[in-house]
């Protein structure tokens, strides 16, 4: 069965590649620390399983070193010029989209049609990381097509591929160490702390203020945690079901399913949403890094205010 | 109450605007010592975590793909594409976009979109060049925040669609959660609801796109 083992073949042999071309740009101003960063990537993603979770808590704590003192620089990988891009642009004109829908075509197609893919009766593709493997076949299937149609040097994928990845830099690894601090959260017990509190501060038979208590809570506590399904079982546990279902009556699937679309509005104004919120600014070149937040807040607030008004109108009938 | 000290850790780390890598670090060894865990634990703990969320980083093999189209000028072509439709507002181009990824989203398609997929390459390009055509003399830091709002309506555009599909992650949490508490609800019971705040996201964020174009023009 392919699962993730497939895709973080994959990933870790891509940064292992970067690792190595890092060590041979002899012009690299943070050559020697790039590199190590890549290469741990690399390490976590190939061995992570054998290393033991001490193993990969102190590969965790030797990025965060490299990256955290500023050892984790740009590079120059060797490209094309604007003038080259100009006249390819022009030579190629709109063709150029096509291999761009190649790696969501595939994800499209693998998504709907992996699971009629049986061998001997097991599924080929484990059902749950369809969508993954699928974006990883699309991947390979699209460096094979735009090598053979453009004919780039050999290394171009390699080289390409780092000078994005160098223009993110840090922010790389952050959306992962996030989840992990959520782990960590969890086993401290921060969520219970949270819910405690969220479910003292209600006055007592009061709907519209435990509707706000429920959902600015849902948006609250998943710009701390970057995460409206971390905020979700706290909150429906906290105020969610002993006091909008069970006290006053409340429509269960719908304070669940608006609230959870509370939590989504938390998502759009933190920056603990990295994935969604810093590493666009830094793929955008964006000077301010809260830049995407900035352009979102405008949005995520009325539409806050929005989802309590429908928990409010349409849970209680 | 003490290990809620890892949050205030966090919210001082990105005020300071300190490396995030090291607050979030930092953040994890003062909640779980405040929780009476041993420094060590704590780092296996991360460790582990770590180990296991590898897919979150795994959608970067995706940057070659992107790299190699950027070499031979796909961003220009797609700004040029832009340039030359008159019609083609950075609003509407952007609310044209909004509207696609909160369907496609809606119908579970949502790994057709992206910041690295479609907005780095794509979108923002489209965006700019249809800024810098009806405000020539356009500003880099008007650039950017248009580039910020193409990321932006990647964002809505997923986060308010996806809820609608029913096979979606955060359907099948709600419906997990909901069972282990003796209420029985159908998937689509919950996505039906996703419906009314689509729709608001849809009118919300729409309007502010088109005023876009309105701000734009009166300047």
């Amino acid at each position: 069965m392919i699962g993730l083992p497939f895709l973080y073949t994959i990933a870790g042999a891509l940064f292992a590649g970067w690792s190595l071309l890092t060590l041979f740009d002899k012009r690299h101003p943070k050559r020697f620390g790039s590199a190590a960063f890549w290469d741990l990537l690399a390490l976590s993603f190939l061995a992570g399983d054998v290393l033991g979770d001490l193993g990969n808590g102190v590969l965790v704590l030797a990025l965060v070193a490299i990256a955290g003192t500023g050892q984790l620089g740009r590079g120059n990988p060797p490209s094309s010029t604007p003038t080259e891009r100009e006249a390819s642009a022009a030579r190629h004109g709109n063709r150029l989209f096509l291999p761009a829908l190649i790696v969501p075509a595939t994800a499209l197609i693998g998504t709907l049609g992996f699971k009629y893919l049986t061998i001997n009766g097991a599924p080929l593709v484990e059902a749950k990381q369809v969508t993954l493997v699928s974006l990883g076949l699309g991947v390979v299937i699209a460096i094979v097509v735009v090598m053979r149609w453009l004919k780039p040097p050999l290394l171009a994928p390699l080289h390409e591929g780092r000078r994005l990845a160098e223009s993110i830099g840090w922010a790389i690894i952050l959306p992962q160490m996030l989840a992990s601090l959520g782990a960590v959260f969890a086993l401290a017990g921060v969520g219970q702390i949270v819910g405690g509190i969220a479910g003292d501060i209600i006055p007592d038979g009061s709907r519209i203020f435990a509707v706000l208590a429920f959902t600015l809570g849902m948006a609250a506590f998943t710009m701390i945690m970057g995460n409206a399904f971390a905020a979700f079982p706290v909150m429906m546990a906290a105020v969610g079901l002993p006091v909008l279902v069970q006290k006053l009556g409340g429509d269960p699937a719908i304070v669940a399913a608006i609230g959870m679309l509370a939590g989504f509005c938390g998502t759009l104004m933190t920056p603990m949403a990295a994935n969604f919120n810093i590493v666009p600014a830094a793929l955008l070149e964006l000077d301010d890094r809260n830049a995407v937040i900035k352009a979102q807040v405008g949005t995520a607030l009325p539409l806050l205010a929005i989802n309590t008004l429908l928990i409010w109108s349409l849970a209680f009938r | 109450m003490w290990p809620l000290i890892g949050i205030a850790v966090v919210i001082l780390g990105f005020a300071l605007r300190l490396n995030p890598l090291l607050v979030v670090v930092v953040a994890a060894l003062a909640s779980g010592i405040a929780a009476g865990l041993a420094p060590v634990a704590i780092i296996a703990a991360f460790g582990k975590a770590f180990n296991a969320n590898r897919y979150v980083s795994a959608p970067w093999i995706i940057l070659p793909v992107i790299g190699l189209l950027e070499r031979a000028g796909l961003r220009e072509r797609a700004r040029d594409l832009i340039a030359g439709v008159a019609s083609a507002t950075t609003g509407r181009l952007l609310l044209a976009y909004l509207l696609l990824r909160q369907f496609t989203s809606a119908v579970g398609l949502t790994a057709i979109g992206g910041h690295a997929q479609t907005v780095r390459p794509l979108l923002a390009p489209m965006a700019e060049a249809a800024a810098a055509r009806a405000d020539p003399e356009i500003t880099d830091a008007a650039r950017q925040k248009v580039r910020a709002m193409a990321a932006a309506t990647d964002n809505i555009g997923m986060f308010f669609g996806e809820d609608i599909f029913l096979a979606v992650a955060s359907i099948l949490l709600i419906k997990g959660f909901l069972e282990t508490n003796g209420i029985i609800v159908a998937p689509l019971q919950l996505s039906v609801w996703a419906i009314p705040t689509a729709v608001s996201a849809l009118l919300i964020h729409g309007w502010r796109l088109l005023r876009l174009d309105r701000k734009g023009a009166a300047k």
